[in-house]
């Protein structure tokens, strides 16, 4: 199941160019950018480990496309998001946010219903990637 | 660009705006004829590239990699300076802004410092020139556990891989940069243009003191001259001097004498006071004095 979330959810996965061509865009607005990765791809997991500092003194998206193929060989399968924090005094918060990496094979994730008093039903979500391994060690076997 | 097909070379390089940066680097920079005649090369290599992917033809952009030497005060500094903005003009460079850094800026302190550091220099340079000072600082022989060494190896790879993304240049001595490419065979196969900053003649002094003088809305009077031209031509014999360095050294001295001059003088200074230097103001230098000694 191909996960998506993000600015460009409802795309394909951005090439390299496009991929380029974006950074362009936000260091022209002057917003840092920074990458993120995890393995636990449960929509409710906002807070992704971050790859490096944030790039705040980068004039080219050469800089930050280097950086990008680091954490791709660093972490090939994980999932790797790019985002752009925008510091201005009133936003000072993240604008663009896009998945730049993801595992080749994604398992997709369990309902899970849990009953609950009075015969309700409370539904939830789980990984099986997260089910089946420990962090870091979830998607390795997938190449 | 459907008319620069029918332009010209010449017509070419007025139009594109080069011509431009080319005559303000003749204007504003004395003397420094091989480094003038190779920026120009570069520039129209340039721009026959582009004519040439007009028509069709292979062209690659060159290795543009540089290495700066000379003696202290030849306008090494300066000239990498601008060469940010002349690539970008000539369209080499995507941004155009220059990151200078010496040894401290790439090299950390303890194991696995210097990688992220170097890579984070490398990383905001990006787009642009990346100036490395003192470059032969970053190879220390007499230690072979020094960290030097991995950041150019880092150095390296980035300007083969990233040839398209960023310009490096480097800048030193004459001797020390000579020592530190013997030692780095790799580094100096890497750099393509090896620009020699010759020193100055006196006449070129003359006139670099002339452009500062002009700059800092200063002159000299009649007399004033031809005693800074025998200022020059006594400070170039004697050690440790350092070409245009050394004649703004000495303009900076002349002022202060000047101001010293003026607020011991009674009376409101006119406006024409205020920017001209007499010759007392340049024969107090000591340098007078340890010739009249000598003889």
């Amino acid at each position: 199941m191909r996960i998506t979330q993000g600015t460009f959810s409802f795309l394909p996965d951005l090439t390299d160019a496009q991929i380029t061509q974006q950074v362009e865009y936000c260091l022209e607005k002057g917003w840092a950018i920074g990458l993120e990765y995890t393995d636990d791809p449960h929509p409710r997991n906002t807070y992704w480990e971050m790859f490096g500092n944030p790039m705040f003194d980068i004039h080219d998206p050469a800089g930050v496309m280097l950086e990008l193929q680091a954490c791709r060989k660093t972490f090939p399968n994980h999932y790797i998001r790019l985002m752009a924090f925008d510091s201005t005094h009133g936003t000072e918060s993240v604008v663009i946010s896009f998945i730049v990496n993801r595992p080749k094979n994604e398992p997709g994730f369990r309902l899970v219903r849990t009953e609950a008093p009075g015969r309700t039903i409370r539904y939830g979500i789980e990984s099986y990637a997260v089910q089946r391994d420990a962090e870091g060690t979830r998607y390795a076997g997938s190449e | 660009m459907d008319t620069a097909t029918t332009l010209t070379p010449g017509g070419l390089l007025e139009a594109s705006g080069v011509r431009a940066v080319l005559d303000g680097l003749d204007a504003e920079l004395i003397g420094l004829a091989p480094v003038k005649s190779r920026i120009r090369d570069i520039a129209s290599l340039l721009l026959i590239d582009r004519m040439r992917s007009e028509q069709g033809l292979q062209s690659t952009p060159p290795s543009l990699h540089m290495c700066f030497t000379g003696n202290a005060g030849t306008g090494k500094t300066t000239v990498a300076l601008r060469m940010a903005s002349v690539l970008k003009q000539l369209g080499y460079v995507r941004k155009g802004h220059l990151v200078a850094v010496t040894r401290d800026d790439l090299v950390g302190q303890f194991i696995g410092h210097t990688a992220p550091k170097t890579k984070e220099i490398i990383k905001k340079a990006m787009g642009g020139v990346l100036f490395i000072d003192e470059a032969y600082a970053l190879h220390k022989p007499e230690n072979e556990r020094d960290y030097g060494q991995e950041a150019i190896e880092i150095l390296l790879q980035v300007m083969e891989n990233n040839r398209d993304d960023l310009v490096v240049i480097m800048a030193g001595y004459s001797e020390h940069m000579a020592k530190f490419f013997a030692s780095n065979p790799g580094m100096a196969s890497r750099i393509a243009h090896n620009i020699d900053f010759p020193d100055y003649s006196e006449a070129e002094l003359m006139q670099i003191a002339q452009l500062m003088l002009k700059q800092l809305n200063y002159r000299f009077d009649g007399e004033a001259e031809p005693a800074f031209a025998r200022y020059v031509h006594l400070r170039r014999q004697q050690p440790n001097f350092a070409n245009a360095r050394s004649i703004r050294n000495a303009l900076d001295r002349i002022r202060l004498r000047h101001a010293t001059r003026l607020i011991a003088a009674e009376g409101v200074p006119t406006r024409d006071q205020l920017c001209t230097l007499a010759p007392q103001d340049i024969l107090a230098s000591r340098v007078f004095s340890k010739k009249t000694r000598g003889d």
